[in-house]
């Protein structure tokens, strides 16, 4: 690969994903893309790389699809999950006791990992029959959602971060790998997206969990996700970013909900202009 | 510094689980079968046992140390080669906090202890 086809790569996965492919990261495109070559019958990854510049979109999607870090655990950054059980969760089902329509958006929901420890979180919540609660994972692999929507896992996945007891009580055993139970599953409906797309399809949400995938992005692409999920967001809802993420530079419409908390914002409250009166 | 129980009975096992609860600040004490780590947590009862569940005795290990009446329990964890449902389960109803996974390594055994509450 040539320093005018790794510019290209770079430059399409920042279009497309809005990711940033660091120059160090030569050795990782080509491994991450020789299946794809073979996949798409190059004889060589080269020969993939000179081509790039004419492939066709299924191509594209395929290059940017193999390139993304999928990786994930169940309740990873406990604490994160810790507070949604205890203050999160508790502080909508009262908010929206009326509505009783809750509604929650795992927007790079990778493996399934994220959007099933929500789920089950919920499930152990007992939440009332008549309330409608969405749990919508989405995530611009591909790959990554039909890893998702089958729901194995192997086992060295279901020990990083699932308690015994929650192992147990979820999962039944498949061979050497684990199997969500149908329950769960279906209490997360799966698509992909892309957050660099339009929201539309979305309405409003009262949680968006949104971690790890803003570590790859560019500044601008950051930015801009972070504008739509401010407007995506009920004004009293919660986002949750990845422990090691910050707003800083890239948003001031969130602010942290609680110091000791690392990741969980809420929205600020913008007092409304008092509207003046006709007399 | 928490005191943590090391009972398996392979030499090599012991050493380099006890090296890397040195590593993570606890003090390590081994045993190399059930009876003799049922007599040392008589005596001193730890914070952590971690024991071989494949081990011969090493479930009634873990009822035995439950039935013990001491001031503190302590957090008992599983270790096991075979990644099995029943294990885990009958692991759990004889009064296991947790399992791991052999061979583990840091990363795993501190987030079990923090699962645990042990830091
Ligand atoms: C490291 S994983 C994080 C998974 C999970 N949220 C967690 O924290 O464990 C990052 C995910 O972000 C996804 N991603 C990256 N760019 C994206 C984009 N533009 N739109 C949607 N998802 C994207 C990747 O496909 C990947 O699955």
């Amino acid at each position: 690969m040539n320093a005018a086809e790794f510019a290209y790569l770079a430059d399409l996965l920042k279009r497309r994903a809005g990711f940033h492919l660091a120059p160090t990261k030569t050795q990782l495109a080509k491994s991450r893309l020789a299946p794809v070559a073979r996949r798409y019958g190059f004889r060589k990854t080269d020969e993939l790389f000179a081509e790039l510049r004419d492939a066709p979109e299924d191509l594209a999607r395929a290059v940017t699809d193999a390139m993304m870090i999928n990786e994930s655990s169940f309740f990873r950054d406990k604490s994160c999950f810790d507070h949604f059980r205890g203050v999160v969760l508790p502080s909508l089902l009262s908010a929206r006791a009326t509505s009783r329509r809750l509604r929650i958006w795992c927007a790079a929901a990778s493996t399934g990992q994220e959007p099933y420890s929500l789920a089950m979180i919920l499930d152990e919540a007992k939440i009332a029959k008549d309330w409608r609660i969405d749990l919508i994972a989405s995530d611009i692999s591909g790959f990554a959602i039909s890893r998702a929507i089958e729901g194995r896992y192997s086992q060295y996945e279901v020990q990083r971060g699932l308690p015994a007891q929650t192992l147990v009580r979820y999962f039944a055993q498949d061979g050497d790998q684990w199997r969500i139970s149908e329950r769960i599953r279906r209490m997360v409906s799966f698509r992909t997206f892309n957050l660099l797309d339009s929201y539309g399809w979305l309405g409003e949400v009262d949680v968006i969990y949104c971690r790890n995938a803003f570590l790859y992005f560019e500044p601008l692409a950051k930015r801009a996700c972070l504008k739509a999920f401010s407007q995506v967001l009920a004004d009293d809802g919660y986002l949750a970013l990845g422990a090691s993420e910050t707003l800083e530079g890239a948003s001031t419409a969130f602010a942290p909900d609680d110091a000791s908390v690392r990741g969980v914002y809420r929205k600020i409250r913008r007092t409304a202009r008092p509207i003046a009166l006709a007399s | 510094m928490k005191h943590c129980l090391v009972v398996d009975e392979s030499r090599v096992i012991r050493k380099v689980v006890c090296h890397l609860l040195a590593e993570m600040k606890f003090y390590a004490e081994e045993a190399e079968e059930s009876a003799s780590a049922l007599t040392a947590c008589r005596a001193q009862m730890p914070d952590v046992v971690l024991v071989n569940l494949g081990n011969p005795g090493g479930i009634e290990l873990v009822r035995a140390l439950r039935r013990t009446k001491s001031e503190k329990q302590p957090v008992i964890i599983g270790t096991m080669t075979e990644h099995d449902v029943d294990h885990i389960s009958e692991a759990l109803s004889a009064g296991a906090n947790e399992y791991v996974l052999k061979p583990f390594d840091r990363d795993t055994l501190k987030e079990k202890f923090v699962e645990t509450g042990l830091m």
